[in-house]
């Protein structure tokens, strides 16, 4: 879970959430989304705190293939 | 006098009139309206040149044509720039047009008008054809120059913003020669990388657009091919080109146009607190929910324990009812209770047989008496009573039928009514009885 992304993880809470709503779950699966819920709401706080930017160029090689190569902010 | 007269080839009056005419109406500005416009296969155009009164034939040679940013058609009002030839096989003359600009409006604006109407008809600006832009996408696709403003401000925005997203950006000229095939190669080769690259490492997004500048600078962004591009672009697009005034063609085919770039990307890239907001939200949402499970199971708990203790008396009754009634038919099947009841039977029973049989007593009772009396109106002493008497024959008490029987000296018994008498017999004849 730790490889997960912010978005996704808010996508899953958010179907926790619902499910639980609805609330047609047994008590032992409501207690187990409940359960991931909490530990992808921390996990989306988290992400949200040491979120690290990533930014690249894209390009093309000789085979025309594409890269992508870190962008120096330098450059802009 | 005859010799005095100067005659005219035609080739040379018609060189000569090409003469004057080529002094006088050189590099001539020229104003009418387009009529009969022919482009001929070869990219020269001919038409006329027209107002209230009159026609002028004019040629735009395909050297020149490429020049020209908008469509020539009927009804358009022009100026030209050009020269007034002479066409010497047809005796014509027409104005050789270098260049031609739209009346009241600039060629480039008119250009973008008339492409705007081209791309409307198409369908290009339909909203139905708008794809939804992605919330909170992963990987953001920018198509700007690498040194421009718009990628400074949207690194910027992002600094202030969330900042998990990978931004790859495809760096092109956006002014001058090529800009318009490179935004739109760009914008193609993002969709291609998507076909190419791992689904979790796909762009969602687009932002194609530069910083603010001339309406010149901004041309690209007016181009056709770049029009097409965003069209055919199954990533959706967000145009943000220049300053809010600048409407271009790309922000009409646009998914969406943001006025700026950094517009653009607080449209993708949201506020770290309002993420916050929401994480919060949704955490609130869900213990509110399970709090809600939780209480409604612990309802349902106390429901069943209920239900399960009102079925549990229910039986219970239904037990103690049924056994009551059991305990009651064996109670009523006690040979104790019987036993005086049997008795009871047959003492009534007893009692009937005996009144049956008085009765029947009484009966044969009465018929006999009836008998009786029948009898006794047969008695022969009844006939006795009548005066008749019978005599017997002593001492054998034989009844006398015939006198012969008895004998002189016989003793007899006569039994009459009342009493009887003893005699003997003192004379006997065989015969009627009045000699006795």
């Amino acid at each position: 879970m730790a490889e997960i992304k912010f978005e996704e993880a808010l996508k899953r809470l958010e179907k926790i959430v619902e499910e639980l709503e609805q609330g047609d779950l047994s008590l032992d699966e409501a207690l187990k989304k409940y359960q991931d819920g909490i530990e992808l709401s921390r996990l989306c706080t988290a992400r949200l705190e040491n979120a690290k930017k990533k930014i690249d160029v894209l390009s093309k090689n000789k085979k025309g293939e594409f890269e992508l190569k870190p962008f120096s902010e330098d450059e802009a | 006098m005859i010799e005095d007269r100067h005659i005219f080839s035609v080739t040379e009056i018609t060189q000569g009139i090409r003469l004057l005419l080529s002094k006088q109406y050189s590099m001539v500005w020229v104003e009418g309206e387009i009529s009969n416009f022919r482009p001929s296969s070869s990219g020269h155009w001919y038409f006329s040149l027209k107002d209230e009164t009159s026609v002028l034939s004019g040629v735009i040679f395909s050297r020149s044509a490429r020049d020209v940013p908008f469509k020539l058609e009927d009804g358009l009002k022009v100026v030209c720039f050009g020269s007034i030839d002479v066409y010497p096989p047809r005796g014509s003359y027409q104005l050789i047009i270098e260049r031609i600009e739209p009346k009241g409006i600039g060629s480039l604006q008119l250009a973008l008008e008339q492409l705007k109407i081209k791309l409307e008809k198409e369908g290009l600006f339909a909203p139905e054809h708008k794809k939804e832009i992605p919330y909170l996408p992963a990987n953001i696709g920018v198509v700007t120059s690498a040194t421009g403003a718009a990628i400074k401000d949207i690194l910027k925005v992002l600094d202030r913003r969330f900042r998990d997203v990978h931004i790859i950006i495809a760096a092109v000229k956006v002014q001058g020669d090529g800009a318009k095939e490179e935004i739109a190669d760009a914008i193609r080769d993002f969709n291609e990388y998507n076909d190419t690259c791992d689904p979790g490492d796909r762009i969602e997004v687009l932002i194609v657009g530069r910083g603010g500048g001339s309406i010149e600078d901004l041309w690209a962004f007016n181009e056709e091919t770049v029009a097409r591009a965003i069209y055919a672009s199954k990533i959706p697009v967000i145009s943000a080109v220049g300053h809010e005034r600048d409407v271009t063609i790309s922000d009409l085919v646009a998914d969406r146009r943001a006025a700026t770039p950094s517009v653009a990307a607080e449209i993708v890239i949201p506020r770290k607190e309002d993420l916050g907001d929401q994480v919060q939200d949704l955490a609130l949402r869900m213990k509110n929910a399970f709090d809600g499970l939780l209480a409604d199971s612990v309802q349902r708990r106390e429901d069943a324990l209920g239900r399960l203790k009102l079925a549990m008396e229910h039986i219970w009754q239904l037990n103690r009812q049924s056994l009551e009634a059991t305990g009651q038919k064996l109670f009523r099947a006690n040979p104790a209770l019987v036993i005086p009841e049997h008795i009871d039977k047959i003492r009534e029973r007893a009692r009937q047989i005996a009144l049956r049989l008085q009765h029947f007593i009484a009966l044969k009772e009465s018929r006999f008496s009836g008998m009786v009396e029948k009898m006794a109106s047969l008695n022969p002493l009844n006939i006795l009573s009548r005066g008749y008497s019978v005599t017997f024959l002593m001492p054998e008490e034989k009844i006398l039928k015939n006198a012969a029987d008895a004998r002189t000296g016989s003793s007899i018994r006569t039994r009459l009514a009342d009493g009887q008498l003893i005699s003997t017999v003192t004379e006997v004849h065989s015969d009627g009885g009045d000699k006795v």
